[in-house]
């Protein structure tokens, strides 16, 4: 991480300079493809059990509101990152986008194709399409598997290479797009034999080799030795500016957000609260929750004492969202009026930008 | 790609087969005692069944001496009720046993894998309706309900068969489920789904490689059972009387007055035979599943391993 970050100023320190200049490389990146993903209103709910008696009682059926109307799109070439504490629903974002969760309600339109309403059978053909990279590159490999088999496993599901011999060329290819040169001195290996980044490069060459539009990468780095992050979070940059693939990244981290992403959305409790280009909603964040979290990131500076404004209470049970501004409950400028209206995600009359929303009242 | 595993400088740098990749069956054997003792008297008897034909002395099923003559140079155990050779008899009946354990065996290794691995693998109702059928095979007094169906469907080699088999496959059943469900929440199972795989491709190349182990250490346990419970039926007359098994020469001993007459070699060499093959299954079979589980390696978590040990004489270092 330092590597990059001692390479390039970190665009969290707003500092006029650096930001205009990761403004600009923001602008010059995003020349905008056509919109390969478009998410709308997406809930996913997911039942609570209910004990014997209470059913009896006939209590009534609670849910956990995992992913609460979200809303937004994902163009090609174009890296999304969704921020947010643990627990806030970015997981089930993911899994519902990639059809492992059925959706409560709202759709998820592919390339034009709402693929919530398709069967397992019908969704298939289109899982080329879509690839999940997994945050635990020790777990999402299988064991028993040569890093040969992993790869070749997408492709024997879609039926790409007739034969043995005519996939080991595009096994190959793929185990050095992902950076695993040379391919013969890794294709033989099992996962234990491989260091963390070389099984998630694996795991990426996995996806890769179907050629996908979509990328959904479930905090690709956190388990990785820092050393190796970057490394890896290069490669993710250079698929979506080489390959045009759209990349989904789910990240804990606003300073990597800040730098590989071309924009942001802050989630909370099921919501996305904020979301906006990169650098607009770090040097100019709106809502209350994204200043939180950004006042809490390490400062490059150590004379830069900016006081970390630490939210109290606990995340509120997404079983019972509170009602009004979810954030209510632990917001430091909360009114009368945030605890009986939810806000809806709309440009803020103080941001510059016009793509740039934030879901409250007093922005 | 040959050319590239054989690659003698990669095999220098230890990236050829790693140790655990000789599988849990090797490193079972290699470090318990009991494993060796274990799978040598099974060898031992497969390898005698085999060749029974070829060095037994006598025919299994003429008379050749008087009856029950003892033991003596010519006939080494002695003979029985109708004149036969004890030995010849003996190897005679091995064959048979082994392979009634093994063919039950491999009926309740099928249907428990199976029923195990869609269950778990399913969950919801198909879950449930496997489970409500084991447990309801799992309460049935197994003893009474072998006799009765051994009865309506007559004494015949395969209906002993098919009996233990059904009988013997609910607990393997039981004990794949638990480690299916655990199999499937595993990210490289999930990761497989996300890519595309069908559920019957899921099984046949991530959870059953997977629980394989798990299945050949409840196979080698099952294989002692299902010889123990054609032992009793047989005992109990409810096997085909025309052929010889471990299970009739003791029956045929018992109901024949052999015990009065004082002929102990109609009885001991074959109950010492059962006795053997069953305690062979048993330590290699808990010896592979020892090495399965990790917390049994862990003495304060094992229920096996743990022992008193005196302080005496262990010098200061002791506790």
């Amino acid at each position: 991480m330092s590597e990059f970050m001692a390479a390039r100023p970190a665009p969290s320190v707003p500092a006029a300079g650096a930001a205009d200049q990761v403004a600009a490389e923001a602008a010059v990146r995003q020349a905008p493809g056509d919109v390969l993903l478009d998410v709308r209103d997406l809930r996913t709910y997911y039942p609570v059990r209910r004990g014997l008696v209470q059913s009896v009682a006939r209590a009534p059926r609670r849910h956990v509101h995992a992913v609460d109307g979200v809303s937004f799109s994902l163009r090609r070439g174009e890296m999304v990152a969704l921020v947010g504490e643990s627990g806030c629903g970015k997981t089930s974002t993911l899994q519902t986008i990639l059809g492992m969760v059925k959706p409560t309600s709202g759709t998820v339109t592919l390339d034009g194709t709402d693929i919530t309403a398709l069967s397992e059978r019908q969704m298939r053909p289109l899982r080329r399409t879509i690839q999940m990279i997994y945050q635990d590159p020790y777990e999402s490999l299988d064991p028993r598997f040569r890093v040969r088999d992993t790869i070749e496993e997408p492709m024997l599901v879609h039926g790409i290479g007739s034969s043995r011999s005519e996939r080991l060329p595009l096994i190959a290819a793929a185990l050095e797009q992902a950076g695993l040169t040379p391919a013969e001195l890794f294709i033989d290996r099992y996962p234990h034999e491989l260091s963390g980044g070389q099984r998630q490069r694996v795991a990426i060459a996995a996806s890769l080799v179907l050629s996908p539009a979509l990328l959904l990468a479930d905090e690709p780095v956190s388990m990785l030795d820092v050393s190796v992050r970057a490394g890896v979070l290069a490669l993710l940059d250079s698929l979506r500016r080489d390959a045009d693939m759209a990349i989904l990244m789910i990240t804990h981290d606003l300073s990597t957000a800040a730098h590989f992403a071309d924009r942001i959305a802050v989630m909370y409790l099921g919501r996305i609260v904020e979301q906006g280009r990169a650098a607009d909603v770090v040097r100019d964040p709106q809502h209350p929750y994204t200043k939180a979290l950004l006042s809490v990131v390490p400062k490059r500076d150590p004379r830069d004492r900016t006081v970390p404004q630490i939210l109290t209470g606990e995340t509120p049970n997404p079983v019972d969202v509170p009602a009004g501004c979810r954030f209510h409950p632990r917001c430091p400028i909360a009114t009368d009026r945030c605890r009986t209206e939810d806000p809806a995600l709309r440009q803020p009359d103080a941001a510059a930008a016009g793509d740039h929303l934030a879901a409250c009242h007093l922005a | 790609m040959t050319a590239v595993t054989q690659d003698p400088a990669l095999a220098a740098e230890g990236l050829g087969v790693p140790a655990h990749r000789r599988g849990v069956f090797w490193t079972a054997l290699r470090q318990r005692k009991s494993a060796m003792v274990g799978l040598f008297i099974i060898i031992f008897f497969i390898v005698l069944a085999v060749i029974a034909p070829f060095i037994s002395p006598y025919s299994a099923t003429a008379q050749t001496c008087a009856v029950y003559a003892p033991p003596s140079a010519q006939h080494w155990l002695g003979c029985d009720d109708g004149g036969i050779d004890m030995l010849s008899e003996l190897m005679q009946g091995g064959r048979i046993s082994l392979v009634v354990g093994f063919a039950a065996t491999l009926v309740a290794m099928v249907i428990g894998g199976g029923v195990g691995i869609l269950s778990g693998y399913f969950g919801g109702w198909i879950d449930s309706a496997l489970m409500r059928i084991t447990d309801y095979l799992l309460v049935i007094p197994s003893l009474v309900f072998a006799i009765v169906i051994a009865d309506i469907w007559g004494a015949n080699l395969l209906h002993v068969i098919i009996v233990i088999g059904i009988l013997q496959w609910t607990s393997t059943a039981r004990i794949i489920r638990a480690q299916v469900m655990s199999l499937r929440e595993r990210v490289f199972v999930k990761r497989a789904r996300a890519i595309g795989s069908g559920n019957g491709r899921i099984i046949w190349r991530h959870i059953l490689p997977q629980v394989a182990p798990l299945l050949i250490a409840n196979t080698v346990l099952t294989v002692a059972i299902a010889i123990y419970m054609e032992t009793v039926l047989a005992f109990l007359g409810l096997e085909d009387p025309t052929v010889t098994t471990w299970g009739t020469i003791l029956q045929h001993a018992f109901d024949r007055t052999a015990i009065s007459s004082g002929a102990w070699w109609a009885i001991v060499p074959d109950g010492f035979a059962i006795a053997a093959i069953i305690v062979g299954c048993f330590l290699l079979g808990q010896a592979i599943e020892d090495s399965l589980n990790p917390r049994l390696k862990v003495a304060h978590l094992s229920i096996r391993r743990w022992r008193f040990r005196p302080l005496v004489g262990r010098g200061k270092d002791a506790i």
